[in-house]
């Protein structure tokens, strides 16, 4: 939903970031307002994963350049875990499993801290269950994967609705998903993205990072980004990414190599 | 990024009970000699028997070598540089605790643990022993209302001549090993538990034992025998200063379980285990272990093993009972240059004994970290059964994690199972916590006592919570 008078949530501007010594980030700028839905496409390579990361805060990215502000403020001088509990998400293409910790208190703690950053108490082990019980039906969960560690043996499915559930329970102000259609079923597709889409409201926007149309195919996004060589190439609407699915990344390569070319005239 | 410089903050996490106590302490001159071994016998006015038992574990100590199979390296010990006795000077064992010299009730205040009346734990008797002497006892009347004895082994030995007579050194005997032999003949205090016939122990036992200075050695023993149907749960928790010299402690452990008694044994162990390069730190040697003689009866080891700079340490149990059931969780944490060998023996000698071992080692750092686990079957015990698991997980990339496991068996049919995993906390573990607004040092701590689970559910409930804050504390800054 596009609303030109809607607040600014996130707003990125120039950014650049390296891991080890390559540098991935070379020049985003992105502008999220309330209510909107973005998504962000690109190869594999192209340096829309790493923008999830280094928006999330993971340390072994370096950022080199350029500014984040949410809600704002300097999103990149806070630690991981404040990002997170000021309503910053990241759903994860890969969740890790962290055997021994059970997924309930996990989920538990995670959800009590973002309460704390909303200035809000502290559920008790009752009402969080009550909690949490409401929440698995967004993803049509099974309660007996609360019972069982982090990740721990879940199928990759499972895997990412545990990770919409963590949604569902932060209730975050900017969810960005990584990949979150990949390795998915046709039918768990639809339940992750009806949770996605339930989740989505005015007060929030959703920055879905994906390789493929069939994820836009459910849930509508208001901006489509294409991304090639960790720079924004195009920006446009729905349609863009219909484009994308037509014509390939093939005309991206041509873009790109023009770009490279004339780079002041362009962005 | 970010959390790397939280990383280096939480390294330097000093040891927050390094302090000494300024306190006149009487000491002997250094080394070791027969006459040495007299003179501590004198000092604490012992009968013949026991000097006669510490003059032959001596003697044979000197025919002994110290044991290197172990994977633990240090430089030579130079016995002869040893104190084998000191204690704070007072004048014989105060009747009340409003007699004891403010600064060790302070000591062991600042050490958390309490002992006046007024503020004393609820519901745990204490026994402090601060270096080579036992300073005081709470709740003493109180037990010997049950018939409990709960005393240092100096008075034992003086008031209950016969219980010691009975029981020391027939689980452990004086000349079992090296370390053993050594603390035979020199073992200086430590505690006694009688539990008659029939008697549940009303309340928790505790010794909490204190090196306080530089040059001592720590050699204290303690006996605990439950008689026939009689149960009881006991813990122990130490600490020392931070000198930068290394500090010997060998101790020897020795627990009686008559028929159907049942002891539980509980160690928090939380030594000065030398600085971040390896200086400093304690030695730990010792020998504890437990001889189930009456038929289903039931000895449990439990042990958290954070500190010492070495740790040398097999909590082992004798089953010789038939229906006996061994017990042994140990979670053993090495940090820095810490190295640790440790584990337990479990002997089955009589029919259907049962053994369970849970073994939990973290290594991180440049520590060393070992398990060496015997589990024996002899030819009575038909029948006997035997759980292993042993898990070890490495924090960092430096650590090393070893496990021994030794089965021997000479019964055909028994079961005997061992389980072994590795694990590593990964940066990618604690980015996914963090990212769900979980701070840093509380994931590595999650993680940790989701490892340790196990071990810590069998802890009195009093130090579960605070073994799983001593780990956490442990550990700060160790991964990035």
């Amino acid at each position: 939903m596009i609303r030109p008078d809607a607040p600014v949530l996130l707003e990125i501007r120039d950014l650049t970031a390296r891991v080890e010594d390559q540098p991935i980030l070379k020049g985003v700028s992105l502008t999220i307002r309330a209510g909107e839905i973005h998504a962000v496409m690109g190869r594999n390579g192209s340096g829309k994963s790493t923008l999830s990361k280094v928006l999330a805060g993971h340390p072994a990215y370096t950022v080199t350049g350029g500014s984040v502000r949410y809600m704002g403020d300097d999103l990149l001088t806070l630690e991981p875990e404040l990002r997170a509990r000021a309503g910053l998400f990241l759903g994860f293409q890969y969740p890790v499993e962290i055997p021994g910790v059970s997924n309930l208190e996990f989920l538990r703690v995670a959800t009590n801290a973002r309460r704390a950053g909303k200035g809000e108490e502290e559920l008790d082990t009752f009402a969080f269950e009550d909690l949490v019980r409401e929440r698995l039906q967004v993803v049509q969960m099974d309660p007996a994967f609360l019972e069982r560690s982090v990740n721990e043996g879940f199928s990759g499915g499972e895997k990412k609705r545990n990770e919409i559930l963590q949604m569902a329970l932060l209730e975050p102000l900017v969810a960005v998903l990584d990949e979150t259609d990949s390795g998915l079923d046709i039918d768990a597709l639809r339940i992750v993205a009806g949770g996605v889409n339930h989740l989505a409201g005015p007060d929030n926007a959703t920055l879905l990072i994906t390789h493929y149309q069939r994820l836009l195919d459910v849930i509508t996004p208001d901006y489509v980004h294409v991304m090639a060589a960790g720079r924004i190439l195009r920006t446009g609407g729905k349609e863009l990414a219909l484009e994308l699915e037509e014509r390939g990344y093939d005309w991206v390569d041509a873009e790109l190599a023009a770009l490279e070319r004339t780079p002041a005239e362009v962005g | 990024m970010a959390s790397s410089a939280t990383v280096g903050d939480l390294v330097s996490q000093p040891y927050k009970y390094g302090f000494v106590t300024d306190i006149e302490t009487e000491k002997i001159a250094k080394g070791l000699s027969e006459d040495v071994v007299r003179l501590i016998s004198a000092k604490k006015q012992e009968p013949a028997f026991l000097l006669d038992f510490r003059l032959r574990s001596y003697r044979q100590w000197l025919q002994m070598e110290e044991p290197d199979w172990a994977s633990l390296g240090h430089p030579p010990i130079d016995y002869q540089e040893i104190i084998y006795y000191a204690a704070p000077k007072q004048q014989e064992k105060k009747a009340s605790l409003d007699e004891v010299d403010p600064k060790l009730l302070e000591t062991f205040e600042k050490l958390g643990i309490p002992l006046s009346e007024q503020k004393r734990l609820s519901n745990v008797a204490v026994d402090a022993v601060f270096d080579s002497v036992s300073i005081a006892t709470t709740y003493r009347e109180k037990l010997a209302e049950h018939g409990v004895i709960f005393c240092s082994i100096s008075e034992a030995v003086k008031d209950h001549a016969d219980l010691i007579e009975k029981y020391l050194g027939t689980v452990v005997p004086g000349n079992d090993n090296y370390f053993a032999a050594l603390n035979s003949a020199v073992f200086s205090d430590g505690s006694f538990v009688f539990i008659p016939k029939g008697v549940e122990c009303p309340m928790e036992l505790s010794t909490y034992f204190r090196i306080n200075s530089g040059d001592t050695g720590q050699f204290e023993r303690t006996l605990i025998v439950a008689e026939e149907g009689a149960s009881v749960s006991y813990l122990e928790g130490c600490t020392a200063p931070m000198f930068d010299t290394n500090q010997l402690h060998a101790a020897v452990v020795e627990l009686v379980a008559l028929d159907d008694a049942s002891i539980k044994y509980s160690t928090v162990q939380n030594w000065y285990a030398g600085d971040e390069n390896g200086k400093g730190g304690i030695y730990n040697f010792v020998t504890k272990r437990g001889q189930c003689r009456g038929d289903r009866s039931h000895i449990s080891w439990t042990q958290v093993e954070t500190g010492s700079a070495i740790t040398w340490k097999y909590p082992s149990c004798v089953l010789q009972g038939a229906d006996s059931v061994g017990e042994f969780y140990s979670v053993a944490l090495t940090n820095n240059r810490q190295q640790a060998d440790t584990g337990t023996k479990m002997i089955h000698v009589g029919p259907r004994t049962r053994s369970t071992i849970v073994s939990k080692g973290i290594s991180a750092g440049h520590s060393s970290n070992s398990y060496r686990g015997l589990v024996q079957l002899g030819p009575k015990a038909v029948g006997a059964r035997n759980y292993s698991q042993c898990d070890s997980m490495l924090i960092g990339d430096q650590a090393a994690a070893n496990t021994y496991p030794y089965i021997r068996s000479q019964q055909p049919e028994a079961r005997i199972e061992h389980e072994a995993s590795t694990c590593r906390i990964s940066a990618d573990q604690l980015f996914y916590l963090q990212s769900r607004g979980i701070a840093f040092e509380e994931a590595v701590s999650m993680m940790v006592s989701g490892f340790c689970r196990d071990v810590f559910n069998q802890l009195p409930m009093e130090f579960a919570a605070e073994a799983d804050k001593l780990l956490a504390l442990k550990l700060e800054g160790s991964v990035g």
